[in-house]
């Protein structure tokens, strides 16, 4: 990896997380004045998978997200204060209010949206994939979900068809260990999702998810193989979230798990990947961080000064529908 | 001279008569619905490249009932894509292809399959255009075809248009005509907005005149079928035919006007206010089991509009609220047949 990409690569995550928190502190507020803001699904802890699979991809390709979504979204180049607007219900949200947290789009970035339906962006994708074989472009489409949506009949529907017809796409399973509140091994009875590839025929990988250099090379043979007409395939990058399912529920898993977890913090590893490397020193380090948080701190002040939408215009557009 | 002048004007009118029945020739000719969606699909992919179908053997086979006969010859596998039986996954694919532009015709072989597919409509088609803040589009059809009359009893025979019309983002069609089933769908294609497309498997096979060539039946215009003064019949795709033979069998005693809405979403209310208005009683008729019907909803909105108007109470004439069963004379009493169409109509005139 080049350095001024390991270096892109930090920025993201720190991006990532400084969102995260800064998202989470604005949503508890809010909740305590007793104004509910969706649910907020925070991906601390996964910001390597979102930045390393976007750092192999070209600016056409096409990407679904989840109801987990800000660090795809984010990690794709999405603008970091129409984001925050976004999550705010705010007129200057990327979706204009209308999607919220679980809805980010952007469709100069081929960004297609969340998804609120656990599985649900699975056949979309395959409806992009098709579309780029239909037309005769090299675009690649990828497409993230969870743990539990491996569990959906979307999933079979989707890979078996994507494989079936050799399709673009490049399904990127972010096994964090947890469907809401239920465990991975107490929903899928084999090691690793990956291993369902073979059965469709394409091939699996399986990734750890905390190392955005693995992540980001493993993507890149994906995308590359993909582009150059070879099928689908299935990553799954083994990972973990550190926040409860989101912020309306309590945690209830073991301290020492999470806390286990946390020794693998992707974010530090990076640090000090980059540092024991001589790609960038700690100063270098905490110097892109501060620059983060100053954004952070811009978005979340343009979030909270943009309107909220004009409830009385709304109900004449759709008067007519 | 003279002579010669009257040959000439008989040769002039030979002439003019052969232009006529050759025109006539030309432009009328007998087609089946089926037929009439065929010809939609074949020249809307003719038209723009952008458009293919996709969904279980549309290929080879020509889809279920062979709307798509003769596509896979003309336009290849790739705009004629056969599936794997993967209602979700397939239906999904055309909602992925229309968020970049392409304009798919999604086939479901019997509306009740959409079942298994229902995230992909109501989560996905009918909410992305809204949900991204009007920053895509999805211009999807989804064709399904509905209802009883070939016995097949309770998973192959459901009338759920219900179900669709309650969806906001969906907009809905109805044919009831070979003229309609073409002029809709061309309409549908076009459309920017995901159009479910619900057809009529009895009327697949009757056939009609109609002109040749092109034309569109644009959205949200009802269809006056048959004009009357003393009472107006809404009636709803497989309902129309048999609403009109109703209306001629108590012509001469009531004047029966019969409206096809012919789109669901948007439904044009103005055409049957006014009717009803003229008239001052409104029966409803669907096939779709009464309860929580499409009737309900139209009166609904015509007792807004003209409840100073009526003479009689209104009234929906739908199905019964049953699964279909297979028997055949058991099916026969589940939706309403043309005598109880004229039972009701002379009820309401007593």
């Amino acid at each position: 990896m080049k350095p001024e990409i390991a270096l892109r690569a930090l920025e993201t995550m720190y991006r990532i997380r400084l969102f995260e928190e800064m998202g989470k502190t604005r949503y508890n507020q809010n909740r305590m004045n007793g104004n509910f803001l969706g649910a907020f699904h925070s991906s601390i802890g996964q910001e390597a998978v979102p930045t390393g699979v976007s750092l192999a991809l070209r600016r056409d390709d096409y990407v679904f997200s989840t109801h987990r979504g800000h660090g795809h979204a984010l990690a794709r180049g999405l603008d970091v204060k129409k984001v925050m607007a976004e999550l705010r219900g705010k007129t200057d949200g990327c979706s204009g209010g209308r999607g919220g947290s679980m809805h980010l789009f952007d469709t100069s970035l081929g960004f297609l949206g969340g998804n609120g339906i656990v599985g649900g962006g699975l056949p979309l994708a395959l409806g992009t994939a098709y579309s780029a074989y239909y037309r005769g472009t090299d675009q690649v489409t990828v497409c993230f979900f969870g743990d539990g949506a491996a569990s959906q009949g979307t999933f079979h529907e989707a890979l078996n068809m994507a494989a079936l017809w050799k399709l673009p796409v490049v399904f990127v399973c972010e096994n964090n260990c947890y469907a809401v509140m239920t465990h991975v091994r107490e929903t899928v009875c084999i090691a690793n999702v990956a291993d369902r590839a073979s059965g469709y025929g394409m091939p699996g990988c399986v990734v750890d998810g905390n190392d955005v250099l693995a992540v980001y090379q493993r993507t890149e043979e994906a995308v590359c193989r993909a582009r150059q007409g070879g099928g689908p395939t299935l990553l799954e990058c083994k990972t973990y979230r550190i926040d409860s399912h989101c912020m309306m529920l309590p945690e209830i898993r073991a301290d020492n798990e999470i806390a286990g977890w946390k020794e693998h913090d992707p974010i530090r590893r990076w640090e000090k990947h980059l540092v024991e490397n001589n790609i960038a020193g700690r100063g270098e380090c905490e110097k892109l961080r501060a620059g983060v948080e100053a954004e952070i701190e811009e978005a979340d002040r343009f979030a909270e000064e943009s309107r909220y939408p004009d409830a009385e215009g709304f109900r004449k557009e759709i008067a007519g529908i | 001279m003279p002579r010669r002048g009257t040959k000439l004007t008989n040769q002039f009118f030979v002439l003019c008569l052969c232009i006529f029945v050759a025109n006539h020739l030309k432009f009328m000719r007998e087609l089946k619905y089926i037929e009439a969606l065929n010809e939609a699909l074949l020249e809307e992919m003719e038209r723009e490249e952008k458009v293919f179908v996709v969904g279980e053997e549309v290929g080879a086979l020509g889809g279920g009932f062979g709307a798509t006969k003769g596509l896979l010859e003309r336009f290849g596998p790739k705009r004629v894509l056969t599936t794997p039986i993967s209602e979700s996954g397939f239906t999904g694919l055309g909602v992925g292809a229309a968020l970049t532009g392409l304009r798919p015709v999604v086939e479901i072989m019997y509306l009740d399959f959409i079942t298994t597919a229902m995230d992909q409509v109501v989560n996905q088609a009918a909410k992305l255009k809204f949900m991204s803040g009007n920053t895509v589009e999805v211009p999807l059809v989804i064709r399904m075809p509905y209802g009883v009359g070939t016995r097949e009893a309770a998973q192959h025979s459901q009338s759920l248009e219900a179900w669709f019309m309650h969806v906001p983002g969906l907009k809905v069609a109805m044919p009831a005509t070979a003229y309609d089933a073409k002029g809709l769908l061309k309409t549908a294609i076009r459309d920017n907005d995901p159009v479910v497309f619900i057809e009529n498997r009895m009327l697949y096979f009757k056939a009609e005149e109609v002109p040749e060539g092109e034309w569109l039946v644009r959205f949200g215009e009802a269809a006056v079928k048959r004009e009357g003064k003393d009472l107006t019949l809404v009636a709803l795709s497989g309902m129309a035919p048999k609403a009109l033979e109703a209306a001629e069998a108590v012509a001469g005693e009531i004047s029966v006007e019969v409206i096809d809405p012919r789109t669901l979403v948007p439904l044009d209310m103005e055409t049957i206010v006014d009717s009803v208005k003229k008239t001052g009683r409104l029966l409803i008729t669907h096939e779709a089991p009464v309860r929580g019907g499409v009737g309900g909803e139209i009166l609904r909105q015509a007792q807004e509009h003209c409840f100073d108007f009526l003479d009689a109470a209104p009234v929906v004439l739908g199905g019964l609220n049953t699964p279909i069963p297979f028997s055949p004379p058991l099916e026969d009493v589940c939706v309403p047949q043309t005598a109880d169409v004229i039972a009701k109509i002379r009820e309401m005139t007593e």
